[in-house]
């Protein structure tokens, strides 16, 4: 349970009221913003209120939000969690802390848990876990298939039905590779409007697959990943979606060519959705000559010119969103030589950060776009409930108090030490990355305020 | 020179030519009476091999010995590492040991880049997955420059499982900085698909170019690709990328054979060639002693005057 001297009155925080005192909803005009009884309760003119103006409930924090930006709170589509089985890598606690401080009020878990969330027992358990800890809400995907073994159907619908009320279902780190069984199960989840979140890995092309394959992965002597393991399986689902009209989701998408697929997928009028991660937004596979394997992810960091496709899919819409694919890992996972280490990178804490730099500075997103790319579109995909029909929507009055307040303006060092995440595994280290989450809020309650925890 | 020697593509033209002399006053000494030089008494050199390699540890140890320093062999097999140790831990028992260098051979392209950030001491890359192998190399060029008196404007035609090889790898950087011109020859299943990015030419037609080459080597094929299609049988590969002794004619009169060893007689190169005046492949062995001196020489800072 969280615990702060500020805060009074806990289980009455819906209660509280905040106003954002000269707030920028999503960068535009400044106004003072009233959170009350966990809702948008009022727009006032900037400057205007104050402790003692009319009309605001006994015990209202005033926030000077002098500069900030009001976002919604962002949804993160692709979490590991580690819990249960690798709690010395991240808990739902200290992961959903994280997220807070990221600026996350949603997360979805991934099911590559052990045991694997493959049934309504496991998304049961991380679901509460996330009640517990309170730091934002937890979303279980469940597993396609049983043990992620791409063999059998895992029982969708008990984990529909169940009290975690999945809607997302993925075999994350590994493909569902057999078609017919990719076909059934984006037909069976029609049933309870679920998606399938496809891992998009051609699992022969990428045997041994150490890195993209290309001129570094020449050089350097490891087992190229290539880019068309990701994009032969985007093509076949794709093409499968279309057929039995259903809803698919591609997780990390990391190549030009992948987002070409999607381009034409989408034109077609097929039901299909796809995240991109912050670091194939920014990082490209050059990072991999010195063998440190915190550059080590699956999909692999792609070329400079998958990077910039990328980033002008997400630009126009072609990609969807934005997923962190947050990926503890303990440190003698990473502290190996390449071959041996664990792929994945942390990015709860970092993700807001590396999207301003890439897409807003430059100019390819405003903080509409923002919002839409990191909260409202995932929140659609993932079925959340009344998301907002549009950005201004989700900070207008009467919209629910999940919110994120940014600070645009520092630029901050990364210091893996000082992150929330049980895991250390930041590739920005040491790295300048811009922005700063003031205060994150949840249904009118904050969760993180300052860099600190609530 | 660097601390460690982890590659030839960041070994500058200098550093090669002066590992290449020094490997020459190093041979002087394997000729003298007393073959050994007091030079690195007291220093430490681990031979850390995490892979069987007979022949470059005990070239290595033989190195090692000739300049005095104590040598201790480090076989991953039978040690703690083959009951889990990390790299990490293995690195930090033989910093505790006060190792002043570390030979590592390694199954994983990179390994001793990462043993290079946690000991003190100087990391010798004795072989690295599919990376590269620089002492490999040196001797290599080594081996071409006694022979023909140069390396600059050499022909060198590399032919064989160039994918999976770390001698082509340290080859194609360390000739190319010593102003070679190298062709890499075979089937494209066994070329990365980064190739275009190196310095060299591709050729899938051995016969094409074996007549323009002043120096063709041949890299050992592991009859286990087959099993994954990188071509269709054995005979098949022998046929169009082996070195028979009828292809071995169509060498220039000077031309010299380069094999690094260990060779798959029959497969990619027949025995008579392998056996001929032009094989260098013995030459190479007793050249790897003498560069393998040089490099532990350079890197150590050995004291005192060579020869």
């Amino acid at each position: 349970m969280s615990t702060s001297g500020q805060v009074q009155n806990r289980g009455q925080d819906q209660g509280r009221a905040w106003v954002l005192r000269r707030v920028r909803p999503l960068g535009g005009e400044p106004v003072d913003v009233l959170l009350a009884d966990g809702v948008i309760a009022a727009w006032r003119p900037a400057g205007s209120t104050g402790p003692d103006s009319e009309g605001l409930p006994p015990g209202t924090t005033i926030l000077d939000a002098d500069g900030l930006i009001l976002l919604p709170g962002l949804v993160d589509l692709h979490t590991h969690l580690r819990e249960p089985g690798r709690e010395d890598a991240e808990t739902v606690e200290s992961g959903t802390r994280a997220a807070a401080l990221g600026g996350y009020t949603s997360v979805f878990a991934m099911a590559n848990t052990n045991p694997v969330a493959d049934t309504a027992g496991v998304v049961e358990q991380v679901y509460r876990l996330g009640i517990d800890a309170g730091h934002c809400d937890v979303r279980p995907v469940g597993a396609v298939t049983v043990g992620l073994g791409g063999q059998r159907l895992a029982e969708l619908g008990a984990m529909a039905g169940s009290a975690a009320g999945v809607r997302v279902f993925s075999d994350d780190g590994h493909c569902v590779s057999d078609a017919q069984l990719m076909r059934r199960a984006l037909e069976y989840v029609k049933a309870f409007d679920g998606v399938v979140a496809q891992h998009a890995e051609e699992p022969r092309l990428t045997e041994g697959a150490q890195m993209n394959e290309g001129v570094v992965a020449a050089r350097l002597g490891l087992p190229g990943w290539p880019a068309v393991a990701e994009e032969a399986i985007i093509a076949r689902d794709g093409l499968l979606a279309g057929h039995v009209d259903s809803r698919l989701h591609i997780c990390h998408v990391s190549t030009a060519g992948s987002v070409e697929i999607l381009r034409w997928a989408k034109a077609k009028g097929w039901r299909v959705t796809a995240e991109v991660t912050p670091h194939h937004l920014l990082l490209t596979d050059d990072l991999a000559s010195g063998y440190d394997p915190v550059f080590k992810v699956n999909p692999p960091l792609r070329t400079a010119a998958d990077v910039a496709a990328l980033r002008a899919g997400l630009a126009d819409g072609t990609i969807d969103c934005v997923a962190t694919d947050h990926a503890p890992h303990a440190a003698q996972d990473k502290e190996t030589e390449w071959a041996a280490a664990r792929p994945g990178m942390l990015g709860l804490e970092t993700a807001l950060s590396v999207v301003i730099e890439t897409m807003v500075v430059g100019g390819r997103l405003d903080w509409a776009g923002v919002a839409d790319r990191m909260a409202l579109a995932p929140a659609r995909i993932g079925g959340l409930k009344s998301p907002a029909a549009d950005a201004s929507g989700s900070v207008a009055v009467g919209a629910p108090a999940t919110l994120t307040l940014l600070d645009p303006s520092p630029w901050r060092v990364v210091d893996p030490q000082a992150l929330a995440s049980r895991s250390r595994n930041t590739p920005y280290a040491g790295r300048s990355l811009p922005g700063s989450v003031r205060a994150t809020f949840l249904r009118g309650r904050p969760t993180a305020l300052d860099g600190k925890i609530v | 020179m660097k601390r460690h020697l982890l590659s030839t593509e960041d070994l500058g033209r200098d550093d090669a030519l002066l590992v290449l002399d020094t490997a020459e006053r190093m041979a002087r000494v394997a000729e003298a009476s007393v073959r050994k030089l007091p030079t690195l008494r007291g220093r430490t050199v681990v031979n850390l091999f995490f892979e069987d390699s007979t022949r470059t540890r005990t070239s290595f140890e033989v190195a090692a010995k000739r300049l005095s320093a104590d040598v201790i062999n480090f076989s991953a097999r039978g040690s703690s590492v083959s009951k889990g140790e990390s790299l990490k831990d293995t690195a930090q028992t033989l910093e505790a040991m006060g190792a002043d260098a570390v030979v590592c051979r390694h199954p994983a392209s990179g390994a001793p880049h990462r043993l290079a950030s946690w000991v003190r001491g100087s990391v010798v890359n004795a072989g690295d997955g599919t990376h590269e192998h620089p002492t490999q190399a040196l001797l290599d060029a080594f081996t071409m420059r006694r022979r023909l008196g140069r390396i600059e404007g050499l022909r060198v035609t590399i032919v064989g499982d160039v994918l999976h090889s770390r001698v082509a790898r340290s080859n194609v950087w360390l000739l190319a900085t010593l102003g070679a011109s190298v062709t890499v020859v075979a089937p494209p299943t066994l070329l990365p698909l980064g190739v275009s990015s190196w310095p060299v030419e591709v050729s899938y037609n051995l016969d094409a170019v074996l007549p323009k080459s002043d120096v063709v080597m041949m890299l050992r094929v592991q009859r286990e690709r087959m099993s994954a299609a990188f071509f269709p049988t054995e005979r098949e590969y022998s046929r169009r990328y082996g070195l028979d002794v009828d292809r071995a004619a169509n060498l220039p009169e000077h031309a010299l054979v380069m094999h690094p060893g260990p060779m798959v007689r029959g497969m990619e190169i027949a025995s008579q060639v392998a056996d001929s005046a032009r094989s260098t492949v013995v030459e190479q062995v007793a050249n790897g002693v003498s560069v393998r001196m040089a490099v532990l020489y350079l890197l150590l800072g050995g004291s005192g005057e060579v020869v």
